[in-house]
């Protein structure tokens, strides 16, 4: 039984059991809702819960929990000496699912039993044949062995999934009756889906934070693999970037944490003044009805994807800059450069940054603004050295984090800035950052485990650690000079 | 030191008239909110303002330093004459206004700043000052005034947003005396107060008469009775009644002013 049609039994056994649960609570006060503890829906609420959830829990824990054990099962079934070496069973175990998988085409299109499929042989048959007829098509002749291993792996999921349809239905019905049965007068049905509500929430908060540690704990085992193969010192502190397919590459850090950082200071250079002023202009000048036009017109930058910002970085800001600024000016002809992508990463960030200073400005109580303009003082007197003062750890909160959306940014570095790591102080110069580098190091054609690839995941945490350093720095300041207006 | 040039000729005559209210109207969009009110303030007086909520006292207040203005649907028609020449005529500048007439708020409202930089506010954005021994000086006389002076002196340097809603509220009014206003004027500032602090603050409205004229809206008889020499009484928009403050809470001529002080209506 598929895992769709599973679900919906299950969902409709719950809400069934909503309805019982509900009339139950009521035949067993004789249809008189005051004289239970709680509002008949909670009756009804329980039971959906204990129906609904606990299957469902066990249905994802087994989708996720399966697959592990029957894959350690075939890896065992390998002999010791491949099952030992990573590389070697990952590559057994995708001929074995291609082949279980060309199995279960062909079944599907010969139309035989599972006893028939059980039987036929890989020496015998001309497996390779009959799967090239069904459309898979098989690199060699398949060997016997892995074939066996494949109807194996064929039989452990099917019967894994038989078992997993049965304890799923079981957990279901079972949650169903005890908390049918459970329903009385005096049942503190609130308490008890309250209860159940809160640890639902808990776990699905808990979820967030598991993947977080998963994605940090994925990216430090590759990275520290890299700086098994790789020395950090080099990685840390050396000056070139330059990766070669034959091994012998220079992989230092610094040129692309240069690009990074000068794209980021060009690129806040832009988007600090004009966001903040027009924040100012938004939240304090501007009329009710023009806001309301303007500040959306605003938002609009915040809703085209970067890929088209790219594009227009490429073909309009990157050759209008050389023309009519690095050319005359004698700094290079290049049509990518710092300045480029700085820019038109500043203009993403524009609309970030007014929005959510826009957001704070307005947050600072109008008797604020009272008390300064009852001492005499001018509307810019009193943005100045009230409004601003007040909201700048706000601002300032919102400025960090442009600014690590600005680090992270991808699209528009490959296509303003270029891809040449280089350290160089003409802005009108082409050079890349670290993101950049990153896609380009897993999209090539080298193997998995040699340092040009796994200094993707190094350069990945030196990331993780730049912008989560700068989160934790913007939240400290936002904590530390925020103003209790109470 | 900070002397403004009417305090010469207002110190002349003690029953000076400051400000002139005549036949001021005021409208929030449809609403009538302030019919028709003829007022003379006196200078070195307290004025209280009394009358039940939403009777306008407040909104007359805030037409005294055209605070109004800042309300994009509010409108004043009328006359009002500080020291003879219309607040409301084309070429006074509102800011210039607030300078002269000084206000106070309900809610204590210091800004989010240290305690000397919140009283020297006025003083530096006025340029009333040409040194920093002189701003100092300015900044210790207004919170003596204030009699925060004693607690605040060893702290000027933290936050004023730190203190207790009492004092707070004499920072407030620090700040608002260190501008040297000619009028100062008070909405409800004893209300976010308890009463050891609404005491202190009564008993610094009675100092500061010596200087300013001052008027205080108040919800509290009692305080209009203690602090004020003048009364007025508001109802729905009208100034009913206007005369000094003993004639007020003991002969009141209309009977509206007498059924709110024995507590019959408001």
């Amino acid at each position: 039984m598929s895992v769709g049609i599973l679900s919906l039994i299950i969902l409709a056994l719950a809400v069934a059991g909503f309805f019982l649960g509900r009339s139950r609570a009521l035949q067993s006060v004789q249809g008189d809702p005051r004289k239970l503890h709680s509002l008949p829906v909670y009756y009804g609420q329980t039971v959906f819960l204990f129906t609904a959830v606990p299957a469902l829990l066990l249905m994802a824990a087994w989708l996720v929990v399966q697959p592990l054990v029957i894959d350690a099962r075939i890896v065992g079934q390998l002999g010791p000496e491949v099952a030992a070496d990573p590389s070697a069973a990952t590559l057994a175990m995708e001929d074995v699912q291609r082949i279980a998988s060309g199995l279960d085409a062909l079944q599907a299109a010969a139309g035989l039993s599972n006893d028939e499929m059980r039987k036929m042989r890989a020496d015998l048959s001309d497996i390779r044949g009959r799967m090239a007829d069904v459309g898979v098509a098989l690199g060699a002749e398949v060997n016997p062995k892995i074939f066996e291993m494949a109807k194996d792996f064929r039989d452990m999921q099917r019967g894994g999934a038989l078992m997993m349809t049965l304890a799923v239905l079981l957990a279901a019905v079972a949650g169903f009756v005890w908390s049918v049965l459970r329903i009385k007068a005096d049942f503190r049905a609130r308490n008890v889906s309250e209860t159940f509500v809160r640890w639902v929430l808990i776990v699905s908060a808990g979820v967030a934070i598991l993947t977080t540690v998963g994605i940090v704990m994925s990216l430090a085992t590759e990275t520290i693999r890299f700086f098994s193969i790789y020395p950090a010192s080099e990685f840390f502190f050396g000056l070139t970037w330059n990766p070669q397919f034959r091994g012998g590459s220079d992989l230092g850090l610094i040129p692309l944490l240069w690009g990074t950082m000068y794209i980021t200071l060009v690129s806040m250079i832009v988007a600090v003044p004009i966001g903040i002023f027009a924040a100012i202009y938004t939240a304090e000048y501007a009329t009710p009805r023009v806001r309301s036009v303007v500040k959306p017109l605003i938002e609009v930058i915040a809703g085209i994807p970067t890929v088209v910002f790219g594009l227009f970085a490429l073909v309009t800001v990157g050759p209008f800059l050389r023309d009519y600024f690095a050319q005359p000016l004698g700094l290079g002809n290049s049509g990518s450069s710092v300045m480029t992508a700085g820019l038109v990463i500043g203009i993403l960030n524009i609309p970030f940054i007014s929005s959510l200073a826009d957001d704070i400005i307005n947050a600072v109580p109008q008797s604020m603004r009272d008390g300064s303009y009852g001492l005499g003082a001018t509307k810019s007197e009193t943005i100045r050295k009230v409004v601003l003062p007040a909201a700048l750890p706000g601002i300032v909160g919102a400025i960090l984090l442009a600014a690590s959306r600005a680090i992270g940014e991808t699209m528009i570095v490959t296509m303003g800035a270029g891809a040449s790591a280089k350290l160089d102080l003409n802005p009108f110069e082409a050079m890349t950052t670290i993101t950049v580098k990153i896609v380009g190091q897993l999209t090539g054609d080298l193997t998995f485990d040699s340092p040009e690839t796994l200094v993707a995941f190094a350069l990945g945490s030196t990331l993780f650690v730049i912008t989560l350093a700068l989160n934790i720095f913007a939240l400290w300041i936002v904590r530390k000079y925020r103003e209790q207006y109470e | 030191m900070y002397d403004t040039p009417n305090s010469t000729e207002a110190s002349v005559s003690q029953t000076h008239i400051k400000i002139a209210a005549r036949g001021v109207q005021v409208h929030y969009g449809e609403k009538h909110a302030l019919k028709d009110v003829d007022v003379d303030i006196l200078d070195k007086t307290v004025t209280a303002f009394i009358g039940p909520s939403g009777c306008g006292k407040s909104t007359f207040l805030r037409c005294l330093n055209r605070m109004n203005d800042t309300v994009s649907v509010a409108r004043v028609s009328g006359e009002i004459l500080l020291d003879g020449e219309d607040i409301y005529d084309k070429r006074v500048d509102p800011v210039q206004l607030r300078a002269k007439v000084g206000m106070v708020f309900q809610k204590p409202n210091p800004f989010p700043k240290s305690i000397y930089d919140n009283v020297a506010y006025g003083p530096r954005i006025h340029g009333l000052t040409k040194s920093k021994a002189e701003l100092d000086e300015i900044v210790e006389t207004s919170l003596k005034k204030a009699a925060l002076w004693n607690e605040v002196k060893d702290r000027l340097q933290e936050t004023g947003t730190g203190l207790s809603g009492g004092q707070q509220q004499r920072l407030c009014i620090a700040r608002a005396v260190a501008t040297a206003p000619e009028v100062l004027l008070m909405d409800e500032p004893c209300s976010a107060l308890d009463p050891i602090a609404t005491a202190q603050v009564e008993e610094l409205i009675d100092e500061l008469r010596s200087t300013f004229s001052v008027v205080i809206v108040t919800h509290s008889m009692q305080q209009a009775a203690r602090v004020s020499q003048k009364t007025a009484f508001f109802h729905l928009g009208n100034l009913v009644e206007y005369d000094a403050t003993q004639t007020i809470f003991t002969n009141p001529k209309d009977p509206r002013t007498e059924s709110y002080i024995t507590g019959r209506i408001g």
